[in-house]
């Protein structure tokens, strides 16, 4: 029997997977075609792979149009054609990578749990299992992890608080609400290795004693919605879930705050997505005012690997306080785009640059938002910094859930700080006037720049109320909306001042 | 207010929902698959169901992006305008999509056709500019495959 590989992956499906899988099965050749994730590089999806005695064999980006010539070139034997890439894990884009979290996304069958098992899935609970409560979550300390969601706190201490906290009822909760443009580590490992999370969420209810669980995916994600909820109901076959610990899938409706994890909780209440004003931490009252860990999918897909190979192998790489490894993702107009995890410590323009190829469209790399619409801009002056949470600080930005947007030089900069203001005045949960109103202020007095109407008196109308956002908002959405602006400002600032813009040009 | 007969397809639809807690969004979501948007007239019923005061829903319901108040158009075309995408070129495929359709972004055409809005970033940022059209997703949009997906809505 021969054995194709098609991703499920929604990257693989916006550009044709589906398609490519109705050609396969138009051959009249017998096959089992598998849906796989993606291996994540996105430039090759539909990157289609054959099971061969060398192993398998890729091929991409394949379109239903290449298939019958394809067939014709002997594919199912491996055969030589212009878009072969012959065995996916040597090609240098897989093989430079250190996988961790991603180990076994694009190879195992997202469907299957026993796939799962037999590549390793598992193990990492069962040792946790072995363990008494506090030996588990010293483990998680020793490990150095520390949230990927964003503001990078040190997840063992936060389960410690929900694990000291006397409660009838305690919670896990996933947020993969992962609404940060240039971000898709949450959704591929969610299509492409769900049990990874479904382990994860079962060991940090080990962990805290927690008895349910709720992954909260925003609505923009069917395919991952669909993916977890085959996992949940296969690990429930299995009798992983539904004895001491249960999980369900909830769905955002397209709301960016509900993020934030206050805001996550109000709407998993069937609430309106509003910022809670801490304390209390959720780690005391959470969830229906229930002790809860909120994490994001990368920090709970991490923890079986801690288990499974122990703490010391995931604190040994990575760079000062930040552990481990980053799944960077690599987006917009970037010639070789797509999810490529490392030990943090690489720098911003390796990544760019020899990872990431420069841009899709060829011309210079003027401009890189890291982390998503809260995140800075920088400029290519700064690819010397390296991913770490406290170099990015430094350097004025931050790495948020590990986006990398790529711009070239065509991008007006001005434009895009207009657009930071417009994006936190239509996503602002409206609990706080700097959010709400200065947003809104925001986008008007970047029209007068744009406009060439007294640009050095009103960009500093913008640094004022940049700083009372900065530190007046209750959240990071109002907080954190001065980074994209000022930024860009400060590293680009010919796009802010029409008449040096008209000098430059002459 | 009394469980009525002309709630009945209402009521089938939100009974399934009511023993969860935190039930108002699954039951939004549910309404909104059945009827395709989430009428005035059901949010009493549905804050009666859940013992919720009628602010309350209405509250949630103008709260998030998702939830419709009126029909959609017969087909719904949602482009990504986040940065990612805005960086390969999606603002242009914005103004190229409103003036080939005749109607703005966050409208439904006056003859019920098209709804076109734009959609806050698909996770498809590798393989941007993308979109979606009646809930099939696109990626590595052009002008000329914008083009063919508005051809099959106008046909
Ligand atoms: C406006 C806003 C949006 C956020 N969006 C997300 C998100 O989409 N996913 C996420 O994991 N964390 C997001 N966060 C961070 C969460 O509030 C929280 O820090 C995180 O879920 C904690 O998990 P971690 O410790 O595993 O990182 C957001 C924060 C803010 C202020
Ligand atoms: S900063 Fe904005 S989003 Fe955050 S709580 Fe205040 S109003 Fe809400
Ligand atoms: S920015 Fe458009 S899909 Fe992410």
């Amino acid at each position: 029997m021969i054995t194709v590989y098609v991703p499920g992956d929604a990257v693989a499906v916006a550009c044709g997977a589906d398609e490519v899988v109705a050609a396969l099965l138009a051959t009249g050749i017998e096959l089992t075609i598998i849906r796989n994730g993606s291996r994540g590089m996105h430039w090759l999806e539909p990157l289609v792979e054959v099971t061969t005695s060398e192993g398998r064999i890729g091929y991409g980006p394949v379109s239903a149009g290449d298939v019958a010539g394809l067939v014709a070139a002997g594919l199912f034997e491996g055969g030589e054609h212009p878009l072969r890439i012959g065995r996916p894990e040597q090609h240098p884009f897989i093989a430079s990578q250190q996988r961790m979290t991603f180990a076994r996304c694009g190879i195992v069958d997202p469907a299957s749990m026993d796939d799962y098992i037999a590549h390793g899935g598992g193990f990492g609970l069962e040792r946790a299992r072995a363990l008494e409560p506090t030996q588990r979550i010293d483990l998680v300390k020793a490990s150095g992890l520390r949230g990927r969601g964003g503001a990078g706190f040190p997840t063992g201490i936060k389960w410690d608080t929900v694990a000291l906290a006397d409660s009838p009822r305690k919670y896990i909760v996933c947020n993969a609400d992962e609404g940060d443009s240039g971000t898709f580590a949450d959704r591929m490992i969610m299509e492409g290795d769900p049990f990874e999370l479904v382990e994860g969420m079962i060991i940090a209810a080990l962990c805290v004693g927690a008895d349910y669980g709720y992954v909260y995916i925003r609505s923009e994600y069917p395919h991952a919605i669909r993916a977890m909820e085959i996992a949940i109901e296969g690990a429930r076959r299995r009798g992983w879930l539904g004895s001491e610990f249960d999980m369900e899938v909830r769905v955002g409706a397209g709301a960016y705050v509900c993020g934030e994890e206050t805001a996550l909780l109000e709407s998993i209440e069937g609430k309106r997505g509003q910022v809670r004003a801490k304390p209390p931490l959720p780690a005391h009252k959470g969830l229906f005012g229930m002790p809860t860990v909120i994490n994001n999918v990368l920090s709970l897909t991490a923890v079986p690997h801690i288990f499974a190979d122990g703490p010391e192998v995931y604190a040994a790489v990575g760079l000062g306080r930040s552990r481990g490894t980053m799944p960077v993702q690599l987006a917009g107009n970037c010639r070789h785009p797509g999810l490529y995890e490392t030990p943090f410590g690489i720098t911003l323009g390796e990544l760019v640059n020899d990872i990431g190829g420069g841009t899709a469209s060829g011309r210079p790399v003027y401009a890189v938002q890291v982390g998503g619409p809260l995140g800075a801009y920088f400029p290519p002056k700064l690819f010397d910094t390296p991913f770490d949470y406290e170099a990015f600080t430094k350097a004025g930005g931050l790495i948020g859930h590990g986006g990398i947007t790529v711009f070239d030089d065509t991008v007006d900069m001005a434009g895009m700080a207009r657009f930071a203001f417009e994006f936190c005045a239509a996503e602002s949960c409206g609990k706080c006037t700097p959010c709400r109103i200065g947003a809104t202020r925001g986008v008007e007095t970047m029209d007068k720049i744009i406009a060439g109407d007294r640009p050095e008196a009103n960009l500093e109308l913008i640094a004022d109320l940049a700083e009372t956002m900065k530190f007046g908002s209750l959240c990071a959405l109002g907080g954190f909306t001065p980074y994209p602006v000022m930024s860009a400002i400060t590293h680009f600032p010919e796009h802010f001042n029409r008449r040096a813009l008209a000098l430059a040009a002459e | 207010m009394a469980v009525s007969a002309e709630n009945a397809p209402l009521d089938a639809v939100i009974a399934p929902f009511l023993k969860e807690p935190g039930a108002l969004l699954p039951i939004l979501h549910a309404v909104q698959a059945a009827f395709g948007y989430v009428d005035d007239a059901a949010v009493p019923v549905i804050a009666d169901r859940l013992n919720l005061s009628r602010a309350d829903v209405h509250g949630v319901l103008t709260f998030y992006h998702d939830f419709r108040r009126k029909p959609a158009g017969r087909h719904v075309l949602k482009l990504c305008s986040a940065e990612a995408c805005q960086s390969m070129g999606a603002n242009d495929l914005i103004a190229q999509a409103s003036a080939r359709l005749a109607t703005p972004m966050h409208s439904t055409r006056a003859d019920g056709v098209v709804t076109l809005e734009p959609v806050y970033c698909l996770g498809l940022c590798s393989a941007a500019p993308s979109a979606m059209l009646d809930g099939q997703i696109v990626g590595r949009l052009t002008a000329a495959r914008l083009d063919t997906l508005i051809d099959g809505i106008a046909a």
